[in-house]
């Protein structure tokens, strides 16, 4: 049984870097689920976080080769009892005069946000593990989803430890 | 700090001066011409002009191999560029280290797809230790001397560095030492303590412990310790095709070569073995057969530089990350303060593997047709050179022959392509091992299919005047296939026959063709010539020497464990399994 983990990698932020990781995961067989990708506090250090689907061996596998890349600093598995874990989701939604009130009404259920109307459709951005993204795409479903974009989780520890001490000399 | 206007090219040639690099391999063209010019008036970097830009990258593997240095090739962009990756796959696979220079077009036109432009960078990614794209020339001394150390530090491996034209062209303020930036570059070499505590516990509590030893052993420089090691415990000792020589052939407890040809005691010790101290090796394979019914009975000690070696294939009960060199000194240490007065009696296991040498050594027949017998003839090449001289062979049943008939003393005197495999590699091999090792005897051992890959180099060799011995085990056919076809495909010879014997139409005609390329060349059909042509082959030392060696075609690698089985089922000779004692 496979089950997912959550990598989050400091890198440098070299040209080729983003190549290497996922040439990585995907030379060893293994299925990346999402990927994000963004600058940190540090300049010159990205972080790349990367939801993949493993058990426990190939998991140890894939992040000791991983670190085996010239240019990945760090690399930490968060777990789901210790972090805060975000999916950002921007979902354009198929709404007539009939229907519109209740696709709002799931929008301040869920506790999301509409940022663009027009007549026959509306665009809601919403942000929050991949659990409740999945449910609300759930409710919207039967109104018609015209279109689907996601971020990948992006993910932090809990409490003031930073991922990025100790790993810059 | 003094500084110096150079050009990026004038600095690439500096720095590999400057890093110690006295010998590279390769091939100008378009985009790496602006380092060929400077590179003409270094009296310190010696450059030798190959044929194929391949035969430059198995040169500077070669010349690795046989020293322990940094082996350096160059080509330009492109297909010179692509025409090294067989030797860059073939570096990675088996921890070689080496640097790769290639030229690529200007940093303008990357991108465009221009005129030979290749992205080398792109395309050697997954077997590459590290690349480095280079645009600008300021940066040049610091990627080059961070490119030697990724290539030599820890596991070593093959480094690439592509060079942007313009970045060549362009100049700037030069200054040595350059700041090495390598944050993410740490290679643990000094193992715990604690676990090398728990390795001797688990030594000196096992009854049938065997040195499971890995080519980490010859990259490490780690011969003599580990001679220490075995005889302070008396175990046996069994060393991987990319390890051979790195424990004497001639030492009672050395077993052998274990794995898919590997001798009955090495292979049968493993699966008997309730130890495996494992240094350097990784559990390829071709070593343990179907990986599940491997030594089953073993506990493991696992002792790698790499960590990602470590639990790869096979759980480790004691891991160790380290350089085999220190581990093994501090494990002699550990061992010795643990013991006491006290030897391990392993008096039992020596009486079942010393009754495996006797009954299965190493042995061939002689072939039905009345042609040489391949064996026979690599023995004696090996009989005559002796141990100071370094063996180079291609890949097939030669390169088994060589490694199971060849007695090896020493570390770095056996180069082949383990982990990739590589036809070809043997004649440029051993041009690089003779460049970085003059005063030694360098012979290829190669097949009559793999020579046809690369020997081209011989060109090089004679007009650089790298006298290598190239002996052809000339069967006339891609002869491991063809055993292949022999046991697992009814007999029927696929597109495995290449007309090469003396019984053919003889295309090419080794000796005619060795002498096309200045070489000194001859033909040995009968037994009662081998010895002679070999003396004659040693004493020629004016031009490179090809002996064309008809053998016979049928003669099999033995003994064998079948691709995927277990390797309980080895077989001595065809459909002759070793007899147990019933206890098993």
């Amino acid at each position: 049984m496979s089950t997912q983990h959550l990598l989050s990698l400091l890198v440098e932020n070299k040209p080729g870097i983003l190549t290497r990781v996922a040439a990585l995961f995907a030379r060893r067989g293994y299925n990346i689920e999402s990927l994000a990708v963004g600058t940190t506090e540090i300049e010159g250090v990205s972080r790349i976080t990367v939801v993949v689907s493993l058990d426990g061996q190939p998991l140890e596998q894939v992040t000791k080769q991983l670190n085996k890349l010239i240019n990945v600093l760090k690399i930490v598995e968060l777990e789901e009892e210790t972090s805060v874990a975000r999916d950002h989701m921007l979902v354009k939604v198929r709404t007539d005069s009939s229907t519109r009130s209740q696709v709002l009404e799931a929008v301040t259920l869920f506790r999301a946000r509409v940022i663009d109307v027009v007549s026959d459709a509306v665009v809601i951005e919403v942000t929050g593990n991949t659990a409740k993204c999945q449910a609300f795409l759930k409710v919207l479903e039967p109104f018609g989803i015209k279109e689907l974009v996601q971020s990948g989780a992006i993910a932090v520890s809990r409490g003031s430890k930073s991922m990025s001490e100790k790993v810059i000399r | 700090m003094a500084t110096e206007t150079l050009t990026g090219a004038q600095a690439l040639i500096r720095s590999l001066e400057l890093l110690g690099v006295d010998t590279v391999f390769g091939l100008p063209g378009g985009a790496i011409l602006p380092t060929y010019d400077p590179l003409m008036d270094s009296k310190k970097l010696r450059h030798i002009l190959v044929r194929h830009e391949q035969g430059a990258g198995h040169a500077a593997e070669g010349y690795a191999a046989a020293s322990g240095r940094l082996g350096v090739c160059i080509a330009t962009s492109g297909p010179g560029a692509t025409n090294l990756v067989t030797a860059i796959a073939d570096a990675h696979m088996d921890s070689v280290p080496m640097l790769a220079i290639t030229g690529q077009v200007n940093s303008f036109s990357i991108g465009t797809d221009a005129f030979q432009e290749a992205d080398i960078v792109g395309i050697t990614m997954p077997i590459t230790k590290h690349s480095f794209l280079v645009t600008r020339a300021e940066d040049i001394p610091g990627v080059v001397a961070a490119a030697y150390e990724i290539a030599t530090t820890g596991r070593p491996g093959p480094v690439l560095i592509d060079f942007a034209k313009d970045a060549q062209n362009g100049k700037f303020e030069f200054s040595w030492p350059p700041k090495i930036d390598l944050p993410g570059f740490r290679p643990v070499t000094d193992p715990h303590g604690k676990q090398v505590q728990a390795a001797a516990e688990l030594i000196l509590k096992s009854h049938k412990p065997i040195l499971y030893v890995g080519g980490g052993v010859i990259r490490a420089d780690a011969s003599k310790e580990l001679l220490a090691l075995a005889e302070l415990l008396h175990a046996p000792v069994t060393t991987t095709l990319m390890a051979r020589g790195a424990f004497p052939d001639s030492h009672p407890q050395q077993l052998g070569m274990p794995g898919m040809h590997g001798t009955v005691p090495a292979v049968t010790a493993l699966q008997k073995s309730d130890l495996l101290i494992t240094l350097g090796a990784r559990f390829d394979d071709r070593v343990t057969g179907d990986i599940k019914s491997f030594a089953k009975g073993a506990k493991v000690i696992h002792v790698d530089i790499d960590p990602a070696e470590i639990g790869k294939i096979r759980h480790a009960d004691v891991p160790i990350v380290g350089d085999a060199k220190v581990v093994i000194l501090m494990l002699i240490a550990e061992l010795k303060a643990q013991m006491k007065d006290s030897k391990p009696d392993y008096e039992d296991w020596w009486i079942f593997l010393k009754g495996l040498k006797e009954r299965y050594p190493l042995g061939y027949s002689e072939p039905d047709d009345g042609k040489l017998s391949p064996q026979y003839v690599i023995q004696r090449i090996g009989e005559l050179s002796g141990p100071e001289a370094i063996f180079a062979s291609g890949v097939g049943q030669h390169q088994m022959w060589s490694a199971q008939f060849i007695k090896y003393e020493r570390p770095n005197s056996w180069l082949n392509s383990g982990g990739l495999g590589t036809m070809g590699y043997a004649v440029p091999a051993a041009m690089g091992a003779k460049v970085a090792q003059p005063d030694r005897l360098v012979w290829a051992i190669d097949g009559d299919g793999c020579f046809q890959m690369t020997n081209q180099e011989l060109a090089t060799c004679t007009i650089n005047n790298i006298p290598i011995k190239v002996a052809i085990i000339n069967n006339s056919s891609l002869g491991m296939v063809r055993q292949w076809q022999t046991l697992f495909y009814n007999s029927r010879y696929s597109n495995s026959d290449l007309n090469t014997g003396t019984d053919t139409i003889m295309v090419p005609d080794f000796v005619k063709l060795g002498e096309a390329y200045g070489c000194l060349a001859i033909r040995v059909e009968k037994v009662e010539d081998v010895d002679a042509a070999i003396k004659l082959a040693m004493e020629t030392n004016d031009r490179p020497v090809v002996i064309d060696f008809i053998v016979g075609r049928d003669a099999m690698v033995w003994p064998m464990v079948p691709s995927g089985i277990s390797n309980d089922a080895v077989q001595y000779a065809r459909d002759a399994a070793p007899i147990w004692d019933g206890d098993e």
